[in-house]
């Protein structure tokens, strides 16, 4: 399978704490890799140092498109990197509180769109054509998430479960054959649990979107993952299936402490 | 029982107050007979007063916290019955498309008005008498008030332009007066120098404000919030300094006069229709600004601006480049005080640095606050409010400033969305929205 993400010996150093040391990962085309860890273990690092939000120490992170460019990606600025492909979640969901739940969709558009001033101000056919594509595919994605029916309610007032899909949708919206999802069931019922995974599996299947995400519920990380990186203090400790990683006595103790005995 | 706390809560308010006042209400020293009278009726005025007060303002807040609770978040996933509220009032939209902007009062606590002000039957004969009293205006009042009116027109100019970058943007601008300043000296000194028309400067000052705007911009759109407001506020006060002390170039605090007022194909105008023109200059100009903001409002643009004020980091992460829609904000808004500042020098023909300190800067982001940020309704609303309210009320002119700042106070507690509540545009669906499934997962 070709890589669609190649991590190369990434290292974050944050002054003098080494949040990230020399960890590698890959997440080839039309995978679900997990991404697990201890509180702390530099899993959203890495999230932020792939979507361009820090700037690795050292390492390399490509991107293979699916026209088969590879890019290097590391440094490049946060929004170049979404318009390359790669979409995100946040762990702490950060909607726009005060806009509509369409609107927060027609935001993931912004970057596939090209109105400038001019146009807003003129609002020529080609403008309005593509307020109308805007409009329309952000709809489209609301209804495929499940969220087409709140399209107009304020994105503050969806119910917590409601706010990390529509989350999901405004990543969608931005076209992505990456999607990075930090901690999608973080604060889910076991019933919206299902759904997320039932929509994570389907956004795969459908879109061909790959997936990386970190999550904390075990029960969505061994179901639905193809492959899990374990990442502890920094550094990667365990990679593989759900059942190898299961097995691991490298892994229980991280989580677990020294003293426990497998 | 609680009324009882009531009472007691109220009392301690007004003896408080009462020794707050103490000094100045009270004790007053008489420099000629060389006595301290003792006006111990105040004090009773103070305590009764606060203590009624105290009863409305409570009574007040009581009342904004109720409007707040019909509009709680929902627990469950399914869809919240407000939908079938909305498709059932007010137009149907337009088939095929299936996409039919109509502005919807935001759904936000205290909705006064049930459906949206463009659809009530009131809208349209509003609108036309509206019309007419600006056409008839000038003809109707003296050029005094034709010349108040302009003032208010130039601030509501002002205010929406500084509403792109405050309101919208949410960027911080505290030296707004500085690109205002910028338009009305380029058209001051380009006048003086070379003898530039009205017509020619009028986009001359805008472009210069914008270079302005670009030059504070690069720099300084990386800062945020605070930061932001600290450096705009500095910029505004080096632009007035240099103003004031560049003699050579600027004539200093004398300032520049005798700035003609703008032309109409060459025709003297004896100073009444010139006033007249003028007035009508800046209606079309606001009816311009009107038009230019809210289309910038409803595009992509505008929500890339109204997403970076409400979340820095997602709206990058959603490939919104952050600098760029900063810049074109700052930009955007510069250009409206550029022009802004060329008609005010057109207007009262004469300008020096004291029209332009920070005091211009406040009075143009009260009015944004004031009305309501965001809002272009509220924004014309509230330069109306802030500068012809002074002008009416001359027999109050002593307490001014305690009026607005009471006005400033008592709105930013009760109401702190201002006047207006901005409006958020809603989306119809009408053949393929109605088919959804809520959770198709």
């Amino acid at each position: 399978m070709d890589s669609v993400l190649t991590v190369e010996k990434l290292t974050m150093d944050f002054g003098g704490l080494r949040a990230l040391s020399t960890v590698d990962l890959r997440v080839g085309h039309g995978e679900i890799v997990a991404l697990i860890g201890p509180n702390g273990a530099g899993k959203t690092t890495l999230f932020n140092c792939i979507t361009g939000i820090h700037r690795p120490t050292r390492g390399g992170i490509s991107l293979a498109s699916p026209e088969g460019k590879i890019r290097r990606i590391e440094g490049v600025k946060i929004h170049r990197v979404t318009e390359m492909g790669i979409a995100r979640t946040f762990q702490n969901i950060r909607l726009f509180p005060d806009m509509t739940v369409l609107e927060n969709v027609m935001i993931g558009r912004h970057c596939r769109a090209t109105a400038g001033v001019l146009g807003a101000v003129l609002r020529d056919r080609r403008t309005r054509q593509e307020e109308e594509e805007i409009v329309e595919n952000s709809h489209a994605i609301l209804v495929k998430i499940g969220l087409a029916g709140q399209a107009d309610d304020l994105a503050k007032n969806l119910p917590y479960g409601a706010q990390r899909r529509l989350e999901i949708a405004r990543a969608l919206a931005t076209d992505p054959f990456l999607l990075l999802l930090d901690e999608p069931a973080a604060g889910m019922n076991p019933r919206e649990t299902d759904e997320l995974e039932a929509l994570i599996v389907r956004i795969r299947d459908e879109e061909g979107i790959s997936i990386l995400m970190i999550e904390h519920d075990m029960r969505i990380v061994m179901s639905i993952s193809d492959r899990i990186v374990v990442l502890d203090h920094g550094e990667k400790i365990a990679e593989g299936t759900a059942a190898r990683i299961r097995e691991n006595p490298v892994v229980i103790r991280a989580y677990l402490g020294e003293d426990f005995n497998a | 029982m609680k009324t009882l706390s009531e009472f007691k809560k109220s009392f301690f308010i007004a003896l408080w107050f009462m020794l707050l006042t103490f000094p100045i209400m009270v004790i007053r020293v008489n420099p000629i007979e060389k006595v301290i009278e003792w006006r111990w009726w105040n004090m009773a005025l103070v305590g009764i007063g606060g203590f009624l007060l105290s009863f409305v303002w409570r009574a007040l807040l009581n009342r904004k916290e109720r409007g707040r609770k019909p509009a709680p978040p929902t627990i469950s996933p399914e869809p919240s019955p407000c939908r079938e509220e909305r498709t059932g009032a007010g137009a149907s939209g337009t088939g095929n498309e299936g996409l039919k902007p109509v502005a919807v009062k935001n759904p936000g606590p205290r909705a006064i008005v049930g459906q949206p002000f463009e659809e009530s039957r009131l809208y349209r004969p509003a609108l036309a008498a509206a019309a007419l009293f600006i056409l008839a205006f000038p003809f109707v009042f003296s050029s005094y008030q034709t010349n108040i009116m302009t003032t208010a027109l130039i601030y509501v100019v002002l205010g929406l332009g500084l509403n792109i970058v405050v309101g919208l943007a949410g960027l911080l601008n505290l030296g707004y007066v500085a690109f205002y300043a910028v338009g009305a000296y380029s058209y001051a000194l380009l006048n003086h120098h070379f003898g530039l028309g009205f017509w020619t400067a009028l986009p001359v000052g805008a472009l210069l404000s914008a270079l302005f705007a670009i030059l504070l911009g690069f720099p300084v759109l990386r800062l945020r919030g605070d930061y932001l407001a600290i450096v705009t506020l500095g910029f505004g006060e080096i632009i007035r300094l240099i103003l004031e002390n560049w003699n050579a170039f600027s004539f200093g605090p004398s300032g520049i006069s005798n700035i003609p007022r703008p032309g109409l194909f060459g025709i003297a105008l004896s100073i009444h229709a010139a006033t007249v023109y003028l007035y009508f200059l800046m209606i079309a100009l606001c009816l311009f600004t009107i038009f230019v903001v809210s289309r910038l409002r409803d595009s992509r643009i505008g929500r890339a601006w109204i997403a970076l004020r409400e979340d820095e980091v997602a709206c990058e992460a959603m490939g919104i480049d952050k600098t760029r829609a900063k810049l074109t904000a700052f930009v955007l808004g510069a250009i409206w005080a550029g022009m802004g500042g060329v008609i005010f020098a057109a207007k009262t023909t004469f300008i020096n640095p004291a029209s332009f300190t920070f005091l211009e800067s406040a009075m143009i982001l009260s009015i944004v606050v004031l009305g309501g940020m965001g809002s272009i309704l509220g924004v014309i609303f509230g330069a109306f409010l802030l500068i012809l309210s002074p002008e009416y009320l001359r027999a109050f002119s002593a307490y001014r400033m305690l009026l607005f700042g009471t006005t400033m106070v008592v709105m930013m507690v009760f109401r702190p969305q201002g006047i207006v509540t901005s409006v958020r545009r809603v989306y119809r669906f009408t053949a393929k929205g109605k088919g959804d499934a809520p959770a198709q997962a």
